[in-house]
């Protein structure tokens, strides 16, 4: 019982860090399954980040803040976009150009803008998305286990977290039993046959990564202005990459991507938590392996070792109509 | 579609990309209420206006050249290698290895010995990667990056948890052995200037050599050119893939040579610096040729000494002004590639 | 009472790409309510014609009138919006989706699927009974054997009110019984009134399945028949054309030994499908023995699998007396340095890399040769430009530039230095595909006076060749190919373009009346 209880804050903890890695991981998803690559993740969100950052401290509004870290990003996609599709470029290049563009601008932003070393400035309680407390919660924590888990594990996640969990069932259904889903799941298989059958695919490719863009957006925005409290310099700090490692290890499919992204997330809190506890035999907790294991797993998967990892046949190939 | 000629491919295309890649910094820098054109005279003067600055030019520009040869060559096989930065961090730990246990050894037997075993670490962690893609299919882009990652951690746990001496501060190895130091070739001026330096200009040379002398070099490039003319030809490409990404990992370990031998002499944190990532916008720049990375390399590696003047004379201008620059130049020369030769060839009449 | 106006009628459509002419004033009219065949050699135009139907292409001269109405076709979903659908040679098919998901996909009847499907379930079910169509909607396509693919391909243009389908080469793919199955569906279609262009070089299917044919021939439409008025004789000459019989250019000669052979060889394609089924081969030197056929009845993968390019599935294959398959060393290169060099017949896509300059095209494949190093072991360029500055004077490629990129010559000359390539190690069996494909008259003649030379030196030569003329000219021996299997071999003395023709469309020389 106790063990349960002193198991909840990591589950908190769990579900807190889990958050940016899956709205990673579902942009990803919607950007590959339309047929482009993205490995431009972490600098869409890191731009998104800065963006928010930067907006909430202007205004001390949190929405305005969500507002211009959608805006960032996807004018980073924008480019990518135009890039991978119109110009019919190398994805991965572009993804990579995306990534050091993303941390050189927001670093120079910042400091010409805040001038305090590169980081924006400390945010009042309305610039931020803060811990929500679910209704009831306060009655309910006496209930042992269960009441705590509803207050603390449940709720006391920024609403964004909700918005991000909400959206797996709402990816999902969008391209399972949509139109607009079907034909963007068609673009990523088979370009050709979508062609022929009536559907513009370059359009639906930029839809993909616009959609994908919004969503690392939403991600930067959680990391600067509800985990954080303001933007820093890298602060993304690879979970970018992460989120693509969730989704291969999920094979690109919604519901399985969220438990890989909470396998993460349990991951690092867990190291978290056991930083710097002596475990017997082992010595130090060994939190940089923790760190590295969600690359290593993914790898092992590649690897085709464990299960198979196949991505959307037709993805990081530009579509030319053949003569 | 009408080709370009040779001269405005190699040389005209690549000028106007970071051409346009510095205007649209300057543009931002003139946004955030700074002054680009003093900022550009800080950059040159920064990174060439004293012998100091000049040895930190080339000092850099050593790594950089490093990190160029190794993402270039992996490209003439027709192989994205992004994981310079891990086989860099790799390669480092391989040298620490020899300098730390190398004992009463004499320079001229432990330096060589130390970047063999750099090299060594350097090419077996870009080798696996490519013995992934040849044989498993595993997409070398994304291994390569999960393997930065990886060596990261490695290299976190192996400075912190075992080689900081106890008792101080600073997570870094206990000083290399006097014998474990490559030689500084006495530039005048602080910087670290060393034989690395020569050794990056021969490593240049001799991947020329094996690139375009040989017929082993001969049957890579057709490779990078055609998985189906590779197999026409007879090339055995699993192998051919496996060998070419141990060589870059090896050339990604003239990083680790030029830092850790070269100038800091202990193993520390970070101390590939984003040169591997670096690496990739310098080999687009130069074409994927050894010349062209040499001066792709001397290039950046002006930007970042004189972005880091920059940061000092103009505090409103940090020096990842520089990585934006970088930045941008992958996106130009390597994404929006095409864009330009359209209009290229309209102007230059062959439309 | 007027009659109805044709489904589809094309007057003067005329279609260039760069130099060449692929529709010159085409007319076509085909009635509702009949299958309408029409026939050509590769290169006749048929595809084009086709294309441009469906939207894929535009023409550049000429009206498309659809139910008597003028019209343009400007894309794929204008085409289907007039009802006109088609059944591509390579299905268009989305093989991780099934089967209700590939005929919903483009039309899927409203913004959430569930609602689309019922409806697109029911119509399913309405015209698998129509026109005994049958397939499993829930079935992955990836799953589905070829006969079963193609049904989904029907059903997908049906389903969005085709009433003109078009099929290009539909029966390729497909087993007997699946062709016969095929040509059913075609009837009952055809008694609902929809109009059925079957696009086709096989003239058996032609006489058994269509009700009028239109003959294609360079680009132009030479003639339209009633099928029950007409013989396959006389559409194959249509198809051919008049030409005098030409003599026979070089005289025979005794043969040397067997250098190349293969036996009940089977060779599937990347797709999986079996395009050689079971082909014999004894190749002689001192001969040119030439695989004559339509392109795509298996001389292709045939000659890539004894190339060493394609694995075959079965059979055997022995290289100047040693077996070659199965075997350890089954790779060009191993080929290569047991005397066979290759020409493949899309030269750009396999054989050269435009980037590359001349002289190290000549030498692709023969890079670690000692001939081409200089001090050191290192590649001498001086040797390899010298050695490329020789192939190209040898068979006049121009500009006579060894340092010139190969991508800047043109199609005849890129072809020239290939052969040259190969033909100058001097090796004992020579395999070239389609030699004289894109080169000049004068190139023509050049090339073919090379190959006679090879054969003279006492190299075993085997060509495949589309062009009847070149056969003519060059082959000792004519083995003719369709659907896979060697259907007959004929010696040059009795060779004549009107047997060569009926034997490369399917009609044994017995079955011309």
């Amino acid at each position: 019982m106790e063990a349960l209880d002193a198991a909840l804050p990591v589950l908190a903890a769990m579900m807190r860090l889990s958050v940016p890695l899956l709205l990673a991981a579902l942009a990803g998803l919607f950007s590959e399954r339309s047929g482009i690559v993205d490995v431009g993740l972490e600098g869409k969100m890191l731009a998104g980040a800065f963006a928010a950052g930067a907006a909430a401290a202007v205004t001390g509004q949190a929405v305005a803040g969500l507002a211009a870290g959608i805006a960032a990003a996807c004018l980073l996609g924008l480019v990518h976009v135009y890039a991978c599709v119109t110009l019919r470029g190398s994805q991965v290049v572009s993804g990579m150009a995306i990534n050091i563009v993303a941390s050189g601008l927001t670093a120079t932003l910042a400091l010409a803008w805040f001038h305090s070393g590169g980081q924006t400035p400390p945010l009042p309680a309305s610039g931020r998305f803060l811990p929500v407390v679910l209704p009831g919660a306060g009655a309910l924590a006496g209930v042992p286990v269960l009441g705590r888990a509803y207050a603390i594990v449940l709720g006391g996640q920024a609403s964004l977290a909700y918005l991000a969990f909400a959206l797996v069932p709402v990816g999902a259904w969008v391209l399972g039993r949509t139109r607009f889903g079907l034909r963007l799941r068609a673009c990523g298989e088979n370009p050709a046959a979508a062609d022929a059958a009536g559907i513009p695919v370059a359009r639906m490719r930029y839809a993909g990564v616009m959609i994908a863009s919004v969503l690392c957006g939403i991600g930067g925005t959680y990391i600067a202005i509800a985990q954080g409290a303001g933007f820093g310099r890298d602060m993304v700090a690879g979970r970018g990459f992460i989120g693509l490692a969730a989704l291969i290890l999920g094979g690109w499919r919604p519901w399985p991507v969220l438990l890989a992204c909470l396998l993460f997330g349990g991951l690092d809190a867990a190291a978290i938590r056991m930083q710097g506890v002596v475990l017997p035999g082992i010595g130090a907790f060994p939190v940089q392996a923790v760190q590295a294991l969600p690359y290593v797993l993914t790898v092992v998967l590649l690897a085709g070792f464990v299960g198979r990892a196949t991505p959307p046949p037709a993805s990081g190939i530009p579509y030319t109509k053949e003569r | 579609m009408n080709a370009l000629p040779r001269w405005a491919e190699i040389v005209l295309l690549p000028a106007l990309n970071l051409l346009l890649a510095l205007l649209v910094t300057a543009a931002l820098v003139l946004a955030t209420g700074n002054d680009p054109v003093a900022a550009l005279r800080a950059l040159v003067v920064g990174s060439l206006g004293s012998a100091d600055s000049v040895g930190y030019t080339l000092y850099y520009a050593t790594d950089m050249a490093f990190a160029g040869l190794a993402v270039a060559v992996a490209f003439q096989g027709g192989l994205f290698n992004i994981g310079a930065e891990g086989q860099a961090a790799l390669a480092g730990m391989g040298i620490t290895a020899v300098a730390l246990n190398g004992g009463a050894l004499p320079a001229v037997v432990l330096v060589p010995l130390a970047i063999l075993g750099g090299a060594a670490l350097g090419a077996a962690w870009a080798a696996i990667p490519g013995w992934l893609q040849a044989r498993r299919g595993s997409h070398i882009v994304v291994t390569t990056i999960m393997f930065n990652f990886i060596a990261a951690s490695l290299l976190v746990w192996l400075v912190v948890n075992v080689l900081t001496v106890p008792g101080t501060m600073s997570p870094e190895s206990r000083g290399f052995p006097a014998a474990a130091a490559l030689p500084g070739l006495g530039v005048p001026g602080a910087a670290p200037v060393n034989l690395a330096l020569p050794l990056a200009l021969a490593a240049a040379a001799g991947v020329w050599l094996l690139v375009w002398r040989t017929p082993w070099g001969y049957a890579l490039r057709v490779m990078g050119g055609s998985a189906r003319v590779a197999r026409y030809a007879g090339i055995a490409q699993g192998r051919m893939t496996v060998t070419v990404m141990a060589l870059s990992g090896a050339l990604a370990g003239g990083v680790a040579v030029n830092e850790l031998l070269g100038a800091q002499h202990r193993l520390l944190l970070g101390f590939t610096g984003g040169y591997g990532f670096t690496g990739i916008a310098v080999a687009l720049m130069g074409r994927n040729h050894p010349a062209g990375v040499l001066l792709a390399a001397l290039l950046f590696g002006a930007l970042t000494q004189g972005g880091a003047e920059l940061a000092f004379e103009m505090p409103a201008v940090p020096s990842d002004v520089v990585v934006l620059i970088q930045g941008l130049v992958i996106l130009f020369a390597g994404a929006l590639g095409n864009m330009l030769r359209p209009g290229l060839l309209r102007v230059l009449g062959r439309a | 009472m007027t009659a109805p106006p044709p489904a589809i009628e094309l007057r003067g459509i005329s279609k260039r790409f760069g130099a060449v002419q692929a529709n010159r004033d085409v007319d076509l009219a085909v009635q509702p309510g009949s299958i309408h065949g029409i026939i050509g050699e590769n290169g006749a135009g048929k595809s084009t014609l086709m294309a441009i139907l469906h939207g894929f292409h535009q023409a550049d001269a000429g009206t498309i009138l659809v139910d008597g109405s003028a019209t343009t076709i400007r894309d794929s979903r204008d085409a289907i919006r007039l009802g006109i659908g088609m059944v591509y040679q390579h299905f268009m098919l989305v093989d991780g989706f099934t089967v209700l998901e590939n005929v919903m996909l483009g039309a899927e009847g409203g913004r959430r699927l569930a609602a689309g499907a019922a409806q697109a379930r029911a119509g399913l079910a309405r015209l698998g009974d129509e026109y005994g169509l049958r397939v499993d909607p829930d079935a992955p396509v990836g799953n589905l054997p070829m006969g079963a693919r193609q049904r989904v391909e029907i059903l997908r243009a049906l389903y969005r009110g085709a009433r003109v389908l078009i099929l290009d080469e539909p029966t390729g793919v497909l087993t007997p019984q699946e062709a016969d199955d095929l040509f059913r569906v075609l009837r009952a279609l055809r008694a609902q009134g929809c109009a059925v262009l079957l696009v086709t070089h096989k003239l058996r299917e032609v006489m058994a399945a269509t009700d009028r044919v239109s003959v294609m021939r360079a680009g132009r439409m030479v003639a339209h028949r009633e099928t029950a008025d007409t013989t396959p004789a006389e559409l194959g000459e249509l198809m051919i054309g008049r030409r005098p019989a030409l003599p026979q250019p070089h005289p025979a000669q005794a043969t040397g030994p067997v250098l190349l052979e293969s036996h009940g060889l089977v060779v599937h394609d990347d797709a999986g499908t079996v395009r050689v089924r079971g082909a014999d081969l004894r190749l002689h030197g001192g001969e040119i023995v030439a695989l004559a056929g339509i392109a795509g009845n298996g001389q292709t993968e045939f000659m890539e699998a004894l190339a060493g390019m394609r694995r075959p599935s079965a059979g055997g294959i022995n290289l100047c007396g040693t077996p070659v398959f199965p075997g350890a060393a089954f790779n060009p290169a191993a080929l290569r340095r047991q005397g066979l060099a290759h020409v493949p017949e899309d030269r750009l896509r396999d054989a050269m890399l435009p980037q590359e300059t001349a002289a190290d095209t000549a030498i692709l494949g023969y890079q670690d040769d000692r001939a081409y190093r200089g001090g050191l072991g290192l590649l001498s360029p001086g040797r390899i430009a010298r050695h490329g500055a020789e192939v190209m004077r040898d068979y006049d490629v121009r500009p006579h530039g060894p340092r010139l990129q190969a991508g800047r010559l043109s199609g005849g000359n890129q072809q020239k230095l290939v052969l040259g390539r190969e033909i100058g190690r001097g090796p004992a069996v020579l395999l070239v595909g389609q030699p004289t494909r894109g080169v000049d008259i004068g190139g023509i003649e050049a090339i073919h006076a090379r190959l006679l030379a090879c054969r003279a030196a006492g190299q075993a030569v085997l060509i495949a060749s589309v062009e009847l003329d070149e056969i003519l000219a060059l082959a000792d021996r004519i083995l003719v190919m369709s659907d896979g299997r060697i259907v007959g071999e004929v010696p040059a003395s009795a060779a004549t373009e009107a047997r060569l023709g009926l034997m490369m469309a399917g009609i044994a020389p017995d079955q011309t009346s």
